[in-house]
């Protein structure tokens, strides 16, 4: 397959709507397991860094630790539920599973599974926020004001990532070399994308380095404006580099994903 | 009912994949139900089973839901699909397994329910990537009898397998083929006829046998320890071979097509 190639507009079906449902069907069987992680979490998280370790930290900006990282909170949530249903979980239902190879014998195409499965993993970030904005806001640690706005963009977030996972594991060689991007790429994405800390703290080089290439900045500076009440002209910037890379990212997925399987 | 026939590696998966429009096409053009594969491979899918080589049941799903599940992909109303559920479940005789998430299914059942939701879209033409590997008798004949009730309702089939008996029981015409290339059509009877002749006598190796089979100038072939020979006559040849060579171990029986088969591709192991 040439470089271009990788880039051509898949075509995609509605069809993949069935791939969507079918996922959702399984992720309602176990709905309250399911649940559970976005109710707990960040009530875990707020509790021991927020106001634990927070009264130890100055305010940031003026701004009390647990609310600066409780948005965080939900941009990891968004990073974590796509990345992880896109690259373990559909890893699984490719090759251990087989479910794809079933679902092609069938009018949907190998484009339109790969839409579906990036469609679900995008909406489990979106449920994730979903669950987490009125536990977040019960501890008064969120403006209403624009909070709602967050569940759209959550979905797009979603998106990003879920292709992001999707990519590894359109050339993963096994499930466990999974392993590499979660260490190399998304756990520092954890630690260095202004989640904990403000990026301001980090060396210079270092800040453009996280702007131009950790994705979970431009979704942690989105949340946190949203959940703040503040819609400045810097929004504009980070939703214009999420929705160029995720667009870039989805055809690149599915077209390795197609590469993959089409043998 | 049309069967493949080939050793591993013939290429007849990859054959059954370009016919599901899953693999490309390298060269020439291939015709599904009169349809280019290239480009309406929806329309081909919509109207084809497939049964294939390894089971795939959705394992999130329960017996009843994986028919459901996939009668979606078809685009079948719920109610009609519910219907069509209820009525392969009976088919296939997994009524009381509806509820059993797949994975505690036997072989048998497994092989079963694929069949199962292989049908779903009441399809016109069904591939089957050796359906029966892996099952005991019982469940190799429940299955043979379903496959003949849905030729007799005029579905088209389309079979592979590595057990000769089966594809001899069933398929009305098959080729064999290996690394990629038919090397022949038929009827399995014409097919046996063609290359064996009706009969086999086989015989154990010694050289007095040898001298006699030359003598009469028969087709023969030594396989280790044994020998087969292709009469024209088997009844002639199985009496002079006995009263003149004196043999006492010989047997004459019907030749089938693993005959055909070996004689074609060889006997060395494939991989």
């Amino acid at each position: 397959m040439k470089l271009v190639d990788h880039f051509r507009i898949p075509s995609v079906s509605s069809r993949s709507y069935k791939v969507w449902q079918r996922n959702k069907d399984v992720f309602m069987k176990d709905i309250k397991l399911n649940f559970l992680p976005p109710f707990l979490e960040p009530i875990l998280y707020l509790i021991a860094l927020g106001f634990g370790l927070g009264k130890f930290v100055e305010s940031i900006d003026g701004v009390p630790y647990a609310k600066f990282i409780a948005p965080a909170l939900i941009a990891v949530s968004v990073m974590y539920a796509s990345f992880f249903e896109c690259s373990y979980s559909s890893y699984v239902r490719m090759y251990y599973q087989k479910t794809f190879d079933a679902i092609i014998a069938t009018p949907l195409t190998i484009e339109d599974v790969i839409a579906g499965e990036l469609m679900w993993g995008a909406t489990r970030s979106m449920i994730n926020a979903t669950v987490m904005i009125p536990v977040i806001a019960l501890f008064g640690l969120i403006d209403m004001k624009y909070s709602l706005l967050i569940i759209p963009f959550a979905f797009l977030g979603g998106l990003l990532f879920a292709a992001i996972g999707m990519c590894f594991t359109a050339v993963t060689p096994n499930i466990m070399s999974i392993n590499y991007p979660v260490l190399l790429f998304i756990t520092p994405m954890f630690l260095f994308s202004g989640t904990f800390f403000p990026l301001s703290a980090l060396p210079v080089p270092i800040q453009y380095f996280a702007i131009a290439f950790l994705p979970l900045t431009h979704i942690v500076n989105v949340i946190r404006l949203l959940s703040f009440g503040v819609l400045s002209t810097s929004i504009l910037f980070d939703v214009a580099w999420v929705l160029v890379v995720t667009a870039i990212l989805l055809v690149l997925s599915i077209n390795l994903m197609k590469k993959r399987l089409v043998v | 009912m049309f069967g493949f026939l080939g050793p591993n590696g013939a290429g007849k998966t990859t054959t059954m994949r370009m016919i599901q429009c899953v693999s490309p096409v390298s060269g020439g053009s291939l015709d599904v139900l009169g349809m280019d594969v290239a480009s309406r491979q929806r329309e081909i899918k919509s109207q084809m089973g497939v049964v294939p080589q390894e089971n795939n049941l959705d394992g999130d799903f329960t017996v009843y839901e994986n028919l459901l599940v996939y009668s979606r992909y078809f685009d079948i109303p719920k109610d009609e699909a519910e219907r069509r559920v209820e009525e392969l479940l009976d088919f296939v005789h997994l009524q009381e397994k509806k509820d059993v998430m797949t994975e505690s299914l036997s072989g048998g059942m497994k092989r079963r329910l694929v069949l199962a939701r292989a049908l779903i879209n009441r399809p016109r033409l069904l591939i089957l990537d050796e359906p029966t590997v892996g099952l005991d008798p019982q469940a190799r004949h429940l299955i043979w009898e379903k496959l003949r009730s849905l030729k007799k309702q005029g579905v088209t089939i389309v079979l592979t397998s590595h057990y000769l008996d089966e594809v001899e029981k069933l398929c009305d015409r098959l080729v064999v083929m290996d690394n990629g290339k038919i090397l022949v059509e038929g009827s399995p009877a014409g097919v046996i006829e063609e290359f064996i002749g009706s009969n086999i006598i086989e015989a154990e190796n010694n050289p007095q046998l040898l001298e006699c089979l030359r003598e009469r100038d028969a087709n023969y072939e030594i396989i280790g320890d044994m020998v087969h020979i292709y009469p024209d006559n088997a009844m002639e040849l199985s009496e002079y071979l006995l009263m003149e060579c004196s043999l006492t171990k010989i047997s004459a029986r019907p030749a089938t097509l693993e005959d055909v088969f070996l004689k074609l591709t060889g006997r060395s192991l494939r991989e």
